[in-house]
């Protein structure tokens, strides 16, 4: 049944990939979503079993062979199911189910949905692999497989030369990521003699370790790096926005609910070890509070409407990076799935409206879209007051968690709360902008264009996911809010990996001090959302006006703070200067010329016995024999 | 005489098909090497991984005045890449169906003579028969590359040849050398790699001129020129850019490889003070090739040339590997020099596949090719995963271990090397989104009906993709094999020795020598 479990969306692949030329998206999606469906009743099954167990002894192992042998490192195929790697199956085959389903009316009239579909179940099988490898190779194994298909997802319609670079750029970014997590798997080998999860958790010291050389700390920073890279964290995060360029559904599973939270799901499963490493734990923080704010700024000047959820895909993984940088890696993991299903919900969302406006992102285009697509807009309604918050959506619970704990763990600071509240503020302001774009307000979109509502394959997946970004957060409410809301309900899923969990004292918090700041943050948030709704429904010359108050500020945002253009002007084009120098001068013009010049001093110096030579060949051998005969003489005579 | 057999056969086949009429040359020599390939194979069921002895040894009286022997065996590091030699032939020899026209029968003798030389050097534990092979192979390639090269095809074989040449003869001094030292050491003069192991050559630590450093020095240019290391590998673009599709597999596939595999038998074991003084030097010069060869591969116009340049930066990993002196670093060495083999062979015959149809090799000249011949893509694309390491596939498991390796003998170097994972990713997808994607260049507009690849060439690539998988999958059937081997080198760095294991019948039928 594991077996099944782990090897239907890679069964899916090879049948859709051997007749990837079908253009029969019908069948390639009903193949490729059964493969998945398949994975998910399979993934309950387990669920099940988990559930009756006790919860200390909730692991399930299963060992396919040994792989890489070599002296005393060992590394198997070996796969673990524990509630960590239960709750990011069940996300991965659940919401990739519906993102497949969604796939099928998507991809309708695409040319080559053979070969969409197999990429898709193959992306389903390499992060399976990720979460359910029990070692850190086998991780590594489902993280640069991982990487490859979202390469060639995003590259998908290939012809486009952009589209193309997109692709590259994802795939190299990510790779500087790898490199560092290679570093890290060196190093925690070196330190624990083994790669595998529970041995790692079970030798790393009880107390944390200062300074900032230790082994361990170390470890933790070059595993950090490739978490950078695949979740798109600063530096590493200007491959994400580009992603875009992917059919929308990719963006849907992989650059928003799945693949970029692969690096929040590696932390919590190194948890142990990162607590033992504080100054490690204080760098994550601080990247995640900063990425989750500057991705938040972009967001709001952002006129394409997958860009702007792309930006503030970046930011809410720079929450996530927050919640378990200062150790509260349950509320983590709790925002991983809510924004799993939100965000997965409103890039499919966005999808329809692309799909609905014939290719159409430019949001500047499109306004007054409820009355054409009332399904898209109604789950659209829930995404957004899940993301920004709104008191008992599902982001609501998990974000505020975060925050509280930003303040409140014994590794939170108080900076961090209130970066984490202005990126909220921001949040709320570019996702209502966006909402005021696309749905609401007078129409933009120009005559030509009929927009309609898509079909039910397009809105069941929606209504599901509509329906969790609503109701999912009930199952982690915090612990202080749960003792006063009716029924105290219970943070099931912080108990549900518990057993995994380092140990990290919170020590208690008061009651109100956890309200008023959720009260403030509250308040925020509302104000913010409702300038936006002033500026994008109310009164539309209104960003005019200020935009042109602030221009300066304006145009670096605008342009995301020039970073891509920076690093092409800072890092590629003078390595690729340096390359042709390398070229020319040092290949051709010195190595060359100085072995030349080497065979032409022999050949001068040989001028006495020049009437011998009747071709080049003869000189050289004459030079080498020379130099054999010099050579033994000084070896005999040493 | 299974070892005999093995390396002999081949040359035997040239002569059978030196009688044979031009038009069955063909066949004939890839059926034959088909049939070697298969015969080789036995060599699984008689070796006995569990020991680093020699193993199924032949020894003959040559010249006993000067001590040398006819002496071959086989252990765990020549396994596999004596079994890569007789793989990749068959391989080379299809791939090469339609490309080589003129003087055909010529093309095979020498392809055939060239596998003989090859394996020989494998297989000889005897140093002045090792230095015979290895020069040997330098004749038929000098003819591979010159008659059914390029334009520039002279230049190119000539450069090769001598550049090779001036390296080996010196080394040819070296041995000389070595065997009179047996005489001086151990009492009786010998030419035979298991006594250069027993020897004790004068060493002084901080001084350049010492005995065993001139003589590390010696070998070492030898076989650096061959893998070929920074800076002595200008030679190899111009060989792979001139050389027949065929040509530039065997010598990226194998040739290559007794560069390291020469640095394996002979410079790490003979020369261990040397080797642990100079260890930093060559592991620069591992880390130079590598980034250097993946940055000049960056830059490059011309498809055979940047996977030329990628050699360059794939054998600098091997380098790594050996002078860090752990099980990591050899071990992922030792893979890396089989898994480069099936890679980059590979890679080459897919570029000769393309230049057969456009005569083109002009990265700038192509794109959209993935709409005009799909088939061909989705191999390109497995084969570039290989070579960059991608998880599953057999380029992954040579490149961790050896960066594993790396690391654990110093960290820093170590760190600096896995910028070559990024950088080789770099090269790699630079080209295929030129090549394949993006808007259809001159040369793909030029040819509208391409045709896709045809059941021939996909029947000469599958064998390679197979291993591809097969390697990365299951790293173990090749990584047991040399464990024994390179754990006796890795532990007796200073006393290395390999004992000859004897069976009584063989040697009494093939009338080893007693003394021995």
């Amino acid at each position: 049944m594991f077996y099944v479990l782990l090897f239907a969306p890679l069964l899916g692949f090879l049948i859709n990939g051997f007749r990837f030329r079908s253009t029969n998206a019908k069948l390639a999606g009903t193949i490729a979503s059964g493969a998945i469906l398949l994975s998910f009743i399979s993934a309950l099954f387990y669920f099940g079993q988990l559930i009756k167990m006790p919860a200390e002894a909730r692991s399930l192992s299963f060992i396919l062979f040994d792989w890489i042998q070599v002296g005393d490192f060992s590394a198997q195929m070996g796969f673990t199911l524990d509630p960590l790697s239960m709750v990011m199956t069940l996300i991965i085959t659940g919401v990739g189910f519906l993102i497949h389903l969604f796939s099928v009316g998507y991809m309708d009239h695409d040319e080559r949905p053979a070969k969409y579909f197999a990429y898709l179940n193959f992306f389903v099988f390499n992060m399976l692999l990720l979460v359910l490898g029990n070692n850190l190779l086998v991780m590594f194994v489902g993280w640069e497989g991982v990487g490859l298909c979202s390469y060639l997802l995003i590259g998908f319609w290939f012809s486009d030369p952009e589209k193309a670079a997109a692709g590259m750029k994802a795939f190299i970014t990510n790779r500087i990521g790898d490199a560092g997590f290679l570093l890290g798997i060196f190093t925690i080998f070196l330190t624990f003699g083994t790669v595998t999860f529970t041995e790692i958790a079970s030798s790393v010291p009880a107390e944390p370790l200062t300074g900032w050389t230790s082994p361990i700390t170390l470890a933790c920073l070059f595993l950090f790096i490739g978490a950078m890279g695949k979740s798109a964290q600063i530096p590493l995060y200007v491959w994400l926005p580009d992603a875009m360029a992917g059919p929308t559904p990719v963006s849907a599973l992989i650059h928003a609910a799945t693949m970029v939270t692969a690096g929040v799901y590696m932390i919590i499963r190194m948890n142990v070890l990162f607590l033992a490493a504080p100054n490690a734990m204080m760098i994550v923080a601080i990247v995640g509070a900063l990425t989750a704010l500057m991705a938040a700024t972009i967001g709001l000047a952002q006129n394409d409407i997958k860009k702007v959820l792309a930006y503030s895909t970046v930011s809410q993984l720079g929450y996530m990076f927050l919640a378990v940088g200062v150790g509260a890696f349950g509320a983590g993991l709790a925002h991983l799935m809510t924004h799993a299903f939100f965000k997965a919900l409103m890039f499919l969302g966005s999808g329809s409206v692309i799909h609905a406006m014939h290719e159409e992102q430019d949001m500047r285009k499109m306004g007054g879209l409820k009355k054409y697509m009332p399904i898209t807009h109604a789950t659209f309604v829930c995404g957004w007051l899940a993301i920004i918050g709104f008191p008992f959506f599902s982001g609501f619970f998990s974000k505020d968690e975060i925050l509280w704990m930003s303040f409140h763990s014994p590794r939170g600071h108080w900076l961090l709360w209130v970066v984490g509240v202005i990126a909220a503020m921001f949040t709320a302001f570019y996702m209502t902008r966006l909402m005021a774009m696309t749905f609401w307000g007078k129409s933009r979109v120009p005559e030509s264009i009929h927009p309609h509502e898509s079909p039910v394959t397009m809105t069941i997946p929606l209504i599901v996911l509509g329906f969790l970004s609503v109701f999912a957060g009930w199952l982690c409410v915090p612990h202080g809010l749960g003792s006063v809301l009716p029924g105290h309900p219970h943070n099931f899923l912080d108990q549900w990996i518990h057993p995994l969990m380092g140990k990290l004292e919170m020590g208690h918090g008061s009651l109100g001090m956890e309200f008023g700041l959720m009260g403030v943050s509250l308040v925020l948030v509302f104000a913010s959302a409702f300038m936006a709704y002033r500026f994008y429904v109310v009164d539309p010359s209104l960003p005019q006006k200020a935009q042109a108050r602030v221009k300066g500020l304006y145009d670096l945002v605008a342009n995301k703070y020039w970073v891509d253009e920076g690093y092409f002007k800072f890092i590629i084009n003078p390595l690729v200067r340096l390359s042709r120098h390398l070229w020319a001068d040092v290949d051709v013009k010195l190595i060359d010329r100085a072995t030349y010049s080497i065979s032409d001093l022999f050949k001068n110096a040989g001028g006495g016995l020049r009437m011998v030579q009747s071709g080049n060949m003869q000189v050289y051998a004459l030079y080498i024999l020379i130099g054999v005969v010099v050579s033994l003489f000084f070896l005999m005579a040493r | 005489m299974v070892l005999s057999l093995i390396v002999f056969l081949p040359m035997v086949y040239a002569l059978f098909v030196a009688g044979l009429p031009e038009k069955a040359v063909k066949k004939a020599t890839l059926g034959l090497s088909i049939i070697h390939f298969l015969f080789s194979l036995s060599l699984l069921q008689f070796f006995n991984p569990d020991t680093a002895n020699l193993q199924m040894v032949e020894r003959l009286t040559w010249m006993p005045e000067l001590g040398v022997t006819y002496f071959l065996g086989i252990d765990g590091i020549s396994f596999w890449l004596v079994l890569l030699t007789t793989f990749l032939t068959p391989i080379v020899i299809a791939g090469s169906w339609s490309s080589i026209v003129k003087q055909e029968k010529a093309f095979h003798i020498s392809m055939l003579v060239l596998e003989s030389a090859m394996i020989g050097s494998f297989l000889a534990f005897d140093s002045i028969l090792f230095y015979i092979f290895f020069e040997l192979s330098l004749i038929p390639m000098y003819f591979i590359v010159g008659i059914w090269g390029g334009e520039n095809r002279i230049y190119a074989t000539l450069k090769f040849f001598i550049y090779t040449m001036a390296g080996s003869l010196l080394m040819l001094a070296g041995i000389i050398y070595l065997i009179f030292q047996c005489d001086t050491q151990l009492g009786q003069i010998s030419a035979s790699v298991l006594d250069f192991y027993k020897l004790d050559l004068p060493f002084v630590s901080g001084r350049l001129l010492n005995p065993q450093n001139v003589l590390f020095f010696i070998f070492c240019l030898a076989f650096a020129i061959k893998v070929p290391m920074f800076p002595f590998h200008t030679w190899l673009p111009d060989a792979h850019v001139q050389a027949p599709t065929g040509g530039s597999m065997i010598l990226a596939g194998v040739m290559l490889k007794m560069g390291t595999y020469g640095f394996l038998r002979f410079v790490l074991p003979v020369f261990p003070e040397s080797v642990a003084e100079y260890t930093p030097l060559f592991m620069a010069l591992g880390l130079v090739g590598i980034i250097y060869g993946a940055l000049v591969a960056m830059v490059q116009v011309d498809m055979k040339k940047l996977v030329a340049y990628s050699s360059v930066s794939h054998m600098g990993y091997v380098i790594l590997g050996l002078f860090a002196m752990n099980m990591m670093g050899l071990q992922g060495s030792l893979f890396q020099m089989l898994a480069h083999g099936i890679s980059t062979g590979a890679l080459f015959l897919l570029v000769g596949v393309i230049y057969e149809r456009t005569h083109s090799r002009e990265i700038a000249a192509y794109g959209a090719l993935a709409k005009a011949i799909p088939i061909y893509a989705i191999s390109f694309l497995i084969i570039t995963f290989s070579s960059i390491a991608v998880p599953m596939t057999n380029g992954f498991v040579g490149e961790f271990l050896i960066l594993f390796g790396t690391f654990q003998a110093s960290p820093y170097v170590g760190s600096v090397a896995v910028l070559g994972v990024i950088l080789g990713a770099a090269y790699m997808l630079w080209m295929v989104k030129k090549v394949f994607f993006g808007e259809e260049g001159a040369i793909v507009k030029k040819y509208p009906d391409m045709p896709d690849m045809n059941w021939r060439e996909l029947a000469t690539l599958a064998p390679l993709v197979i291993m591809v998988f097969w390697m990365g999958l299951f790293p173990g059937t090749f990584l047991r094999v040399s464990e024994k081997s390179l754990e006796n080198l890795v532990k007796n760095k200073h006393n290395y020795n390999i004992s000859v294991e004897l069976k009584e019948d063989d040697s009494r039928s093939l009338g080893v020598n007693s003394e021995l």
